[in-house]
């Protein structure tokens, strides 16, 4: 899950990294009466997506009345495909250079990874582009956290000009917010140096890792949910991984990866999905929601039905949709492949209840799937 | 690494729904299971094999110990439960649980790497190696898919891993080993890892990797299969998949371009693997490349 700036920063101050002071609004008044005693301030679009200020969506204002003109005209604007709804409003920070700082989940060791660069305030590839050994990192274990030595180590010879222990300390700090948070990405760029020669965080890029949410319900109350469509807001309800595309031949299978390569099957020939739709792991006794989130899709021209069962059930998956199907009596030209645990039981059920035997393979259902979509029947 | 059916396995909630089905079902095919764990039902016996409080405790508990522990542990208690294996001294874990934070998984991993404990998983349907045993939730039983032969499969998802060895055993061949390695963004044994594992499994002929995009573990493993003997062919699922949502800034510097379906076909070509554009086309493949 995906954090903003004013959701973010407050998670970096409570590790003792300091932010500037603001507020968050709604309305370019509330922008004013937070602008009034901060002096000269800096209003930020709040939208999950970066270059907001190539976008015009960031505006410095010397008072009260500046921030309101700024928050009303930054207020309502489209970024990337988000409307602005809020601003934040902070205390505008006079610097001197600009660092990037982040602490991510790296595969490669398996472990938490902190990285730094004196490249900051500009985007982290094109920083690298620009010169690819400025990024500093170091790999953590994180049964014992980063020890400050290595974390000093790693700044060595990287032109901080005196800023290292403060650097290090930052980054330690950073660290904890990383961890008490379950962070994916806990990143500040950029890391400001102010003219007293502090450090300050002047944005904040979090995101939570959607498995840890259950253990910290109170923080992921100020993320930012996916934007979904209305069918996918239905799948979520019902606990599927459901997601719409544009094309016109429905997908339910079992499993991401069997999921997605039903998709590339069908592309395979010439056909295109009109949706992600998995039923496999825990959801898999879930086939009855699953056929009508499909079927209510108008763009769904034909279905194919792909399962292949190893922990999730085919006669289990099969049953739920056969239930659907009576109740939803769909017409649309349906072609099914089914093997893995419970196969036999599920051909009998089709035979016996749709009076229709699986395809031989799953190529040979897709095919005739996209053949059907394209031949517009029923 | 690859179970084998001289292993002996214990299960770690083996008392639940699933831990139970599939126990028995793992039993039944042969492969050794002499314990499982329950801290509230131990001192009990389930299924035929005595239950412990915990995996040390089974380590001492049972006459020649254990080797390999299987987890079925919701997520939010999985990491205590590796940790128990992993101090017990088991030689592997197979974690199957989905949804495990990451922050834990990497926290398991540390002890394990400490330990020399070689985890499989998370979020693993298991391994299976036909005629011997099967770990997991694999339909090993099924003799349409797991028919004992000489193609070692690698897969980081359960059921399109077996649907591959169902094209396999359709096309006249059959499995030596199955690894699934599962789909989380950290796994402990790796695709190239796998593939070290089946070049060096004597039963092993030829492979079949089924790589998905995202991440750089294809690419990883192109770099060994580049040296190896055997002959390879991979399919990638995903191709047709919008664009990740998932990356992050800062994960995709640390990865470069790699994670693409593109990026993956094209380090696997280059080092001598056969790209099948559909699951269906490895029959083929195979008959020409083990000719």
């Amino acid at each position: 899950m995906n954090f903003e700036e004013h959701a973010g920063k407050p998670l970096l101050k409570a590790a003792g990294i300091p932010v500037p002071n603001g507020g968050v609004a709604t309305t370019a008044d509330q922008a004013a009466d937070i602008a009034a005693p901060l002096g000269k301030v800096a209003v930020k679009a709040q939208v999950p997506t970066g270059k907001r200020g190539k976008a015009g969506g960031i505006k410095i204002a010397d008072d009260a009345a500046a921030a309101q003109a700024a928050a009303q005209a930054i207020l309502g604007m489209t970024i990337g495909e988000h409307v602005v709804e809020k601003v934040l409003v902070e205390q505008a920070t006079a610097f001197t250079r600009e660092f990037y700082a982040a602490v991510i989940n790296d595969p490669e060791t398996k472990g938490p990874k902190i990285l730094f660069s004196t490249l900051g305030g500009m985007d982290v590839e094109e920083a690298a582009e620009q010169d690819p050994n400025a990024m500093r990192s170091l790999a953590v274990d994180i049964r014992h956290g980063p020890d400050l030595s290595h974390v000093r180590a790693m700044l060595d010879g990287a032109g901080l000009d005196g800023l290292e222990d403060q650097v290090a300390g930052l980054l330690i700090k950073l660290y904890d917010a990383y961890r008490a948070n379950d962070a994916e990405l806990m990143e500040i760029n950029p890391l400001a140096v102010t003219a007293a020669g502090g450090l300050i965080a002047l944005d904040c890029k979090f995101t939570m890792d959607d498995s840890a949410i259950p253990r910290h319900e109170d923080t992921a109350k100020s993320g930012t949910p996916d934007k979904l469509t209305g069918l996918e807001a239905k799948g979520k309800e019902l606990d599927l991984k459901y997601i719409e595309l544009e094309g016109d031949v429905g997908v339910i299978a079992n499993g991401a990866g069997l999921t997605m390569t039903t998709m590339d099957v069908v592309r395979h020939h010439g056909g295109t999905p009109a949706n992600f739709l998995e039923i496999g792991g825990e959801s898999y006794t879930k086939g009855t929601e699953a056929l009508s989130l499909v079927l209510d899709n108008p763009k769904v021209k034909s279905l194919v039905i792909n399962f292949c069962g190893a922990f999730a059930r085919t006669d289990v998956m099969t049953q739920g949709i056969l239930n659907a199907w009576d109740e939803l009596k769909p017409t649309l030209p349906t072609f099914w492949s089914v093997h893995g645990t419970g196969d036999v039981e599920a051909v009998a059920m089709l035979k016996e209840r749709l009076g229709i035997d699986p395809l031989p393979d799953m190529s040979a259902a897709c095919k005739a799937a996209v053949d059907a979509a394209k031949g517009g029947a029923k | 690494m690859i179970i084998r059916g001289t292993h002996k396995v214990i299960v770690q909630g083996i008392t639940g729904k699933q831990g139970t089905f599939w126990s028995e079902r793992m039993m039944e095919y042969g492969t050794q299971i002499v314990g499982g764990v329950n801290p509230k039902k131990a001192g009990t016996e389930h299924i035929g094999v005595p239950v412990f409080a915990s995996a040390v405790d089974a380590m001492k508990g049972l006459d020649g110990g254990f080797d390999v522990s299987i987890l079925f542990i919701p997520p939010m208690g999985a990491k205590a439960a590796a940790l128990d294996a992993i101090e017990a001294g088991a030689k592997a874990v197979v974690c199957l649980t989905e949804h495990i934070p990451v922050q834990d998984v990497m926290y398991m991993m540390a002890a394990a790497k400490e330990r020399g404990v070689k985890i499989i998983g998370p979020n693993t349907a298991g391994g299976v190696t036909p005629g011997e045993c099967f770990t997991g939730f694999m339909p090993a039983f099924n003799e349409k898919i797991f028919r004992p032969g000489n193609v070692g499969i690698i897969s980081r998802s359960g059921s399109l891993g077996t649907l591959m060895c169902l094209n396999v055993v359709q096309a006249g061949f059959g499995i030596s080993a199955f690894i699934g390695i599962g789909g989380d963004p950290i796994i402990g044994t790796t695709t190239r890892d796998a593939l070290e594992a089946l070049d060096a499994f004597e039963k092993t002929d030829a492979v079949v990797m089924v790589g998905e995009i995202g991440g750089a573990m294809e690419e990883h493993a192109a770099e060994y299969a580049a040296t190896m003997n055997k002959p390879m062919a991979a399919f990638i699922a995903g191709g047709a998949a919008p664009a990740g949502k998932k990356m992050g800034h800062a994960g995709a510097i640390v990865m470069g371009n790699k994670g693409t379906y593109q990026s993956k076909a094209d380090a696997l070509s280059a080092a001598g693997v056969t790209i099948l554009d559909t699951p269906m086309d490895v029959g083929p493949v195979l008959k020409e490349r083990m000719g």
